[in-house]
């Protein structure tokens, strides 16, 4: 009897000292962390999210941790990888955290050693197709392509409801596209296209005389201005945004399936400012960045807590067309020459 | 032994190491394969479809570049030079303006006047006739065609009207007086006396054309064509191909040899020096009747590259939708909170304020002396410096990065990821028009000035600094300026060799052009433009007049 009180109060003991260890000592390491970022004052970021996206993202940092400058980098995700390899070459250790939308891209940098092996905080209760399985890279924000058209110009009812419908010939010279060779979300989506139709589509896409631009966000831009009233892919929060900023734009999801592009962030392994990466690392993962995400940017996250606009759809209830990252690394470079082989440029 | 003789030495040797180097590696690199040396990238250039359909696309812009700048510039430059017309001051003003435009900003702006169907000029053509068919598509080639054009006009505008300037009329006048009639006159006293001028002027139009980068990645890559240079720059995509785009280059490279040979040959042996110790007047043709018409059509020019252009900048700026009309409702300043509290534009402004006074100042003084060395036949290979400094016109700079970013990331001078690199390819960049500025500056000096010097006992360096140099001022003043601006509005190579602590204004403008950001890159634009003409206005109230006209 008088044992088992002594068990049970050495228990008890053990669980207050484990619980006042366990909130004080976070505590103290998270100040020595953010101290020892501050130290460092910036990280650099090479982001392929939207410009406007990527500075509000920057400005809630800067906003929590004062005295840390985010230094936004933002172009397309093959311009990055372009730029990171370049770097690496010339022996330059200028970026901290790495953000394209081209998974392919973390499964070369994995496997070349350029990555910082690092698990964003909470970034384990996120679903699989978020997770690098060795720890190396995680899903930041995803989107879907989608096809958007100017409702000025085309009607909800001639608007096109399938991929194959953009292959009409009465869209010549009335359709826009973003380019693989720039923008990762295209690039995702040229080859899940592929795997869905096969190289044909791209082909026969061609014939409408398609409009090219480069980024992803882009397309939103050229619908709004009615230069071309269709757009043939493009990120569907670009289209969102573009929507909600009022203008004359709808977005079709299509039966057959709508690519997902999930974007990856990792830290580079020569990362100047490891501690400031660490901290924004996991900031750009945390409920409150996640859901700012989803409520003013339109994205989807892969944040298990995150609710969505009631605007969106849900990614449940979209038929979702997943590429494997192996692929899309194996296959980057058939991706951009045969779109360049039929579009020309 | 001429005591001066170190001094040109030394100016040669800086410049066959800022330009030879780079065009050394670009040779090493067209022929380097995987084992050992191969042709076997020429063979493809010549072979693959792609890209001989991008030669080609460079040589039918760059001819017809060169035929309507001629058209523009040609007329203007007589009719500003020797008639009567009316409110020259003005035309040449923005004339100047046009010149100091960059020439993707003024892309970017006939994209929004003339876009096939957003664009404003097509959407006021359709609601004025009823038309489905757009009235200009400038993503097409006579689109872009007419786009360079109208900002490479002023290369010959320059080169004829300084010319026309510095040729007095007492020749033409002779010619008069023996009973040739205006037009005899005009075709055979004065076109031969300013043929050199209107060769070399369609020869840097032509030129320009061919090394022009930013254009055609807004006008060709949308409408699915590459030039030489988009391609090039495509090439450098991950993964690079680095001796592809060498040898894709080398084409370019001889293309400009063979019209600097043809133009040497054209002009033969004669000598234009027309400024020499003689006096030489010059008098107006009335042009009666055709004086208003005359203005209307320069103006009408002018409206193309400089008061469309501008105007749908600055709506822009203030546009949340640039497309539609500037009512209350779209009226915003947020674009310039956008633009300016980005984190990489303020360090691009710096930056780029940097290299352009820099570059100007080391550019001015080199291009000074080598054009002096040359024209005074100083060192033996004049001939060879003169093509050395004026190759780097053939060089898109594209290919000038790559080549300086392969030179200058390895020991012993490891430039890349510092403001240096951008120097250094700045600087070799603007050395033809920092020569030819300099060297006409030269030609006009005849000398037979020095010569009285170098007879009353001076030596060569003492005529240059108390005869030459004051003679010359005004023209090496004129060619840091053409520098300043030539620099700050350079893209093509910065968009390879820009590190996040190096961009420039420019590339900030193309990252923001690739993703449709409309209101900033306007913004951005304006901002590089007055940046532009601040330097304009400086420069010719120290030099008293405009660089590029009259003396009034």
């Amino acid at each position: 009897m008088r044992a088992h009180t002594t068990a049970t109060r050495s228990a008890v003991l053990l669980v207050l000292a484990l619980s006042v260890v366990s909130t004080a000592v976070p505590a103290l390491a998270e100040d020595a962390r953010v101290e020892a970022a501050r130290k460092e004052g910036k990280v650099v970021w090479y982001t392929s999210l939207a410009l406007s996206s990527s500075e509000k993202v920057a400005k809630l940092f800067e906003a929590a941790y004062p005295g840390i400058k985010v230094e936004v980098q933002r172009t397309g995700s093959e311009r990055i990888l372009q730029r990171v390899m370049q770097e690496v070459q010339a022996n330059l250790k200028l970026v901290d955290v790495i953000h394209t939308s081209d998974a392919g891209h973390f499964v070369l940098l994995k496997e070349k050693k350029h990555l910082l092996k690092y698990t964003p905080a909470g970034a384990d209760a996120f679903p699989p197709g978020f997770k690098d399985t060795a720890g190396y890279y995680y899903g930041l924000r995803a989107t879907v392509n989608a096809i958007a058209y100017n409702t000025k110009i085309v009607t909800a009812a001639e608007a096109p409801k399938t991929w194959k419908d953009l292959l009409d010939p009465k869209w010549k010279g009335k359709l826009v596209t973003a380019h693989p060779g720039y923008s990762g979300v295209i690039a995702t989506h040229v080859l899940a296209l592929v795997q869905l139709h096969g190289w044909d589509y791209w082909k026969q896409l061609a014939q409408n005389r398609v409009m090219l631009v480069q980024s992803a966000v882009d397309p939103a831009g050229v619908v709004a201005s009615g230069e071309r009233p269709v757009a043939v892919d493009g990120g569907d929060y670009t289209f969102y945004q573009s929507k909600k900023k009022g203008n004359p734009v709808e977005i079709v999801y299509p039966k057959e399936g709508v690519p997902v592009v999930i974007s990856p962030s990792a830290i580079a392994a020569w990362a100047p400012h490891p501690n400031a990466a660490k901290l924004f690392t996991d900031f750009t993962f945390s409920r409150e960045v996640q859901q700012a995400l989803a409520d003013s940017e339109g994205l989807y996250t892969g944040h298990p807590g995150v609710r969505y606009p009631a605007d969106k759809p849900r990614l449940s209830d979209l038929k979702l067309l997943q590429v494997d990252p192996e692929e899309l690394q194996k296959r980057n470079d058939e991706i951009k020459k045969r779109f360049v082989e039929f579009f020309g440029a | 032994m001429d005591r001066s003789l170190p001094v040109w030495v030394l100016a040669a040797l800086a410049l066959v190491l800022l330009m030879a180097l780079p065009l050394g590696w670009l040779g090493y690199a067209s022929v380097s394969g995987e084992g050992g040396a191969t042709l076997g990238h020429y063979r493809q250039v010549f072979t693959d479809g792609a890209l001989q359909k991008a030669l080609w696309n460079t040589a039918v812009l760059a001819f017809w570049v060169g035929l309507a700048s001629l058209a523009l510039g040609a007329p203007m430059a007589w009719l500003t030079a020797r008639t009567d017309l009316p409110c020259k001051r003005l035309i040449r003003g923005l004339i100047l303006a046009s010149f100091v435009t960059p020439p993707f900003l003024g892309a970017f702006a006939w994209v929004m006047l003339a876009g096939p169907n957003a664009g404003l000029l097509n959407k006021l053509y359709r609601s004025l006739t009823g038309a489905d068919d757009p009235l200009l598509n400038v993503f097409s080639m006579p689109g872009l065609i007419f786009v360079v054009a109208i900002y490479t006009f002023p290369y010959v505008f320059i080169m004829i009207a300084n010319t026309l300037e510095l040729i007095p009329s007492d020749v033409e006048e002779a010619a008069a007086i023996l009973g040739a009639s205006r037009f005899r006159v005009a075709l055979t006293v004065t076109l031969p006396m300013v043929l050199p001028a209107i060769l070399s002027g369609f020869i840097l139009a032509v030129l320009q054309a061919l090394a022009l980068f930013g254009s055609p990645a807004i006008l060709a890559l949308p409408a699915g064509f590459h030039t030489i240079t988009t391609q090039i720059w495509a090439l450098f995509q991950y993964p690079p191909k680095v001796e592809m785009a060498a040898a894709f280059s080398v084409p370019l490279l001889l293309a400009t040899a063979l019209l600097l040979a043809l133009q040497k040959r054209l002009l033969g042996r004669r000598g234009y020096a027309a400024i020499g110790g003689k006096g030489g007047q010059r008098r107006r043709i009335p042009l009666g009747p055709w004086r208003l018409p005359a203005l209307a059509a320069c103006l009408g020019v002018m409206a193309c590259s400089i008061f469309l252009p501008y105007a749908i900048l600055a709506k822009a700026a203030f546009a949340r939708a640039w497309a539609q009309p500037l009512t209350a409702d779209n009226l915003t300043l947020a674009n310039f909170g956008f633009t300016f509290q980005q984190s990489s534009t303020q360090a691009a402004i710096l930056n780029t304020l940097e290299l352009g006074i820099l570059t100007a100042c080391v550019g001015a003084g080199l291009a000074a002396l080598l054009a002096y060395v040359v024209n005074r036949k100083l060192v033996l290979g004049h001939q060879a410096l003169a093509f050395l400094t004026l190759a780097p016109v053939a060089i898109p700079g594209v290919v000038l990065a790559v080549a300086l970013f392969v030179t200058y990331t390895r020991p012993p001078l490891q430039l890349y990821g510092s403001l240096a690199i951008l120097f250094v390819a700045y600087l070799t960049k603007e050395m033809p028009v920092g020569y030819s500025q300099s060297d006409a500056t030269f030609k006009g000096v005849h000398p037979e000035l020095e010569e009285a010097g170098r007879i009353l006992g001076a030596g060569r360096l003492r005529v240059l600094g108390e005869i030459t140099a004051p003679l010359a001022r005004s023209g090496i003043i004129a060619t840091w300026c053409f520098i300043f601006i030539g620099v700050i509005r350079e893209l093509s190579a910065s968009i390879i060799l820009f590190t996040p602590n190096t961009k420039v204004i420019s590339v900030v403008i193309f990252d923001l052009k690739e993703e449709g950001e409309f209101g900033a890159i306007a913004v951005l634009g304006l901002f590089m433009l007055g940046m532009t003409f601040a330097a304009v206005v400086l420069m010719q109230t120290l030099l008293g007049r405009d660089f590029v006209g009259a003396k009034e």
